[in-house]
């Protein structure tokens, strides 16, 4: 390895007095002096959230306002620190999602366990688990902090589907599904 | 508004001397406090921080406008100080305990005390310029030395009545640290008074008359400030000034990264405020004394003494204008310079113990001696 020696130069008699460096230092200080605040006034000021933020995992309907999870228990699987505790239940005949079968009669994900991995999000078949923006969770007791369905789907709201699947499986089947 | 002036010069001497001081101290003890706020706004807005700016007083948050002072901190101020008044004040049980109270108080006796010799203005009465003062003693300067030295003391009871090694070091190095300075400290304000007490005159050590020496009119020999005819001494004062108010970068006695809080690690609550009033007590009268002896107390402008200028304004004939006018103007300059006390605590990191050491004796006093040789020598063929 090759040694670059590096010439130390004494220091000046300005340097040895130290008070060039005041001065330019107080320069520096007087310009932050004057600067605008870095700072975010938080509660009213909010930051803003970079996409792909990995934020409270919720619950979202389709645009037709469909519950999209089917309670197929694979994110209550996944997640790592066992946050996620679901009920399943049936769609009764009468409800025009019917040939979906099967939603979640209850839906919990215990905010004091979730690691924001994101891992339900990854896993999740129905693009129904999104992790999105809201990142400040607080409550006074430990029950505030579990969030329930309708919690969730508050949280969730509705998100844009590109695919409809369950629409167009509903339409296939109406016309016998022929290919 | 006479009658008033009357009843009052009516009264005997004591009392008056008494309600004065009482008026000072009034003053100057939430001035004190106004500065810990200020140092703390200052501080935040050199970190690029709002600072403290969301207390308000619940029956006052609806008058408009009142967002101003609340952004200023005041409201915050009067928290803190509520809070100091009546949270609880504990006394550590390995303390001893008489010294361990008396310190704080013993701290604020010469903080207050060394304003009595300070001129805090003049005023113009038939013509003549008197000072605002309330011991107007020919021993000035000297008394303002003599007792602002007796604040250490308060240091050192307080780090040896807490009983604990943080404390203990912090009040010696705020013992040896007080003296190293104190000698450059005298040293440097020698030439002005060489100057002023030029042979045949009344000698004084008395600060209105270095005032008086800085108010010449115009282009004069003597409407230039001792500043610029002593640079050497004002910076020699000024690093002292720093050292002996204890100020960042000279604040060896509590520096906190080595001594967790120096000298008032034990302290709390109150007393532990009392301290620090005392600090920006001496702070105040330290820039006060500054700006009498090197930057023209009331004077508002070199060639521009207060006289010309009350003058100009057409209120000479007015004393209590022409009062509020060189208080306001020496307040002025006074509260500039605890910015810049401020400015540089929040710039310059603090020196090592050894450091503060060697430019206090290997640094600035052989430089003060210097000095005053030359300046001695000069002022002889001078004023021969
Ligand atoms: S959120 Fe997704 S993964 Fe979890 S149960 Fe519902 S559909 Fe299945
Ligand atoms: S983000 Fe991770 S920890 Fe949180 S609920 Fe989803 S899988 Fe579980």
């Amino acid at each position: 390895m090759a040694v670059i020696t590096v010439e130390r130069k004494p220091l000046t008699f300005a340097e040895r007095t130290y008070l060039p460096q005041i001065a330019g230092g107080l320069k520096t200080t007087l310009k932050h002096f004057f600067a605008p605040n870095d700072t975010l006034e938080y509660p009213e000021q909010r930051p803003a959230i970079p996409p792909g933020y990995r934020g409270v995992p919720t619950l979202v309907y389709d645009p037709h306002g469909r519950e999209k999870c089917v309670s197929c228990q694979l994110c209550e699987f996944v997640c790592p620190p066992k946050a996620i505790r679901i009920t399943p239940g049936e769609i009764p005949a009468a409800d025009a999602s019917a040939h979906v079968e099967k939603r979640p009669q209850e839906f919990e994900i215990d905010m004091l366990r979730c690691i924001y991995c994101g891992l339900c999000q990854e896993v999740c078949p129905e693009e129904a688990i999104w992790l999105q923006n809201q990142y400040s969770t607080t409550g006074y007791t430990r029950a505030d902090f579990v969030n329930n369905k309708q919690k969730l789907y508050e949280l969730g709201g509705t998100l844009p589907d590109p695919h409809l699947k369950w629409d167009k499986k509903l339409a296939a089947e109406q016309h016998g599904n022929a290919h | 508004m006479s009658t008033i002036a009357e009843y009052y010069f009516g009264l005997p001497l004591l009392l008056r001397m008494v309600l004065q001081g009482t008026a000072v101290i009034l003053v100057l003890f939430p001035a004190a406090a106004a500065c810990s706020m200020a140092e703390r706004k200052i501080s935040a807005w050199i970190q690029g921080r709002p600072g403290p700016n969301r207390t308000v007083a619940p029956f006052l948050a609806w008058i408009p406008g009142i967002s101003i002072l609340r952004n200023l901190g005041l409201f915050q101020l009067a928290a803190d100080g509520g809070k100091f008044t009546f949270k609880e004040d504990p006394v550590p049980g390995h303390v001893n305990k008489f010294y361990f109270i008396l310190a704080p108080i013993v701290s604020m006796i010469p903080a207050l005390t060394t304003v009595a010799v300070v001129p805090l203005g003049a005023y113009i009465s038939n013509g003549q310029l008197l000072p605002i003062i309330l011991a107007d003693v020919d021993v000035g300067l000297l008394a303002v030395f003599a007792v602002s030295s007796l604040g250490v003391y308060s240091i050192i009871l307080a780090g040896w009545a807490s009983n604990s090694k943080y404390p203990f070091l912090g009040s010696v190095r705020a013992s040896a640290q007080l003296v190293s300075y104190e000698l450059s400290m005298t040293l440097s304000v020698l030439p002005v008074f060489l100057w002023i007490n030029a042979p045949g005159e009344h000698g004084t050590l008395n600060l209105f008359d270095v005032v008086q020496k800085q108010s010449g009119t115009g282009f004069a020999w003597d409407s230039v400030w001792f500043a610029a005819y002593m640079p050497v001494s004002a910076f020699i004062f000024l690093v002292a000034l720093f050292a002996e108010t204890n100020r960042q970068p000279f604040d060896m006695p509590e520096s906190e990264a080595d001594l967790v809080g120096g000298f008032h690690t034990e302290y709390g609550a109150f007393k532990w405020s009392l301290f620090f009033v005392a600090e920006y007590c001496h702070m105040i009268v330290g820039s006060g004394v500054f700006c009498l002896l090197f930057l023209g107390g009331w004077n508002p402008l070199p060639g521009l003494p207060l006289a010309l200028l009350a003058d100009w304004l057409g209120i000479a004939g007015v004393p209590l204008l022409t009062g509020l006018l060189g208080i306001g103007i020496f307040a002025g300059k006074v509260a500039s310079f605890i910015f810049f006390f401020m400015w540089v605590r929040w710039t310059l990191p603090r020196f090592r113990y050894d450091q503060v050491m060697n430019i206090g004796w290997k640094k600035l006093l052989p430089l003060a001696i210097a000095n005053l040789v030359f300046y001695a020598l000069a002022i002889a063929v001078i004023q021969k």
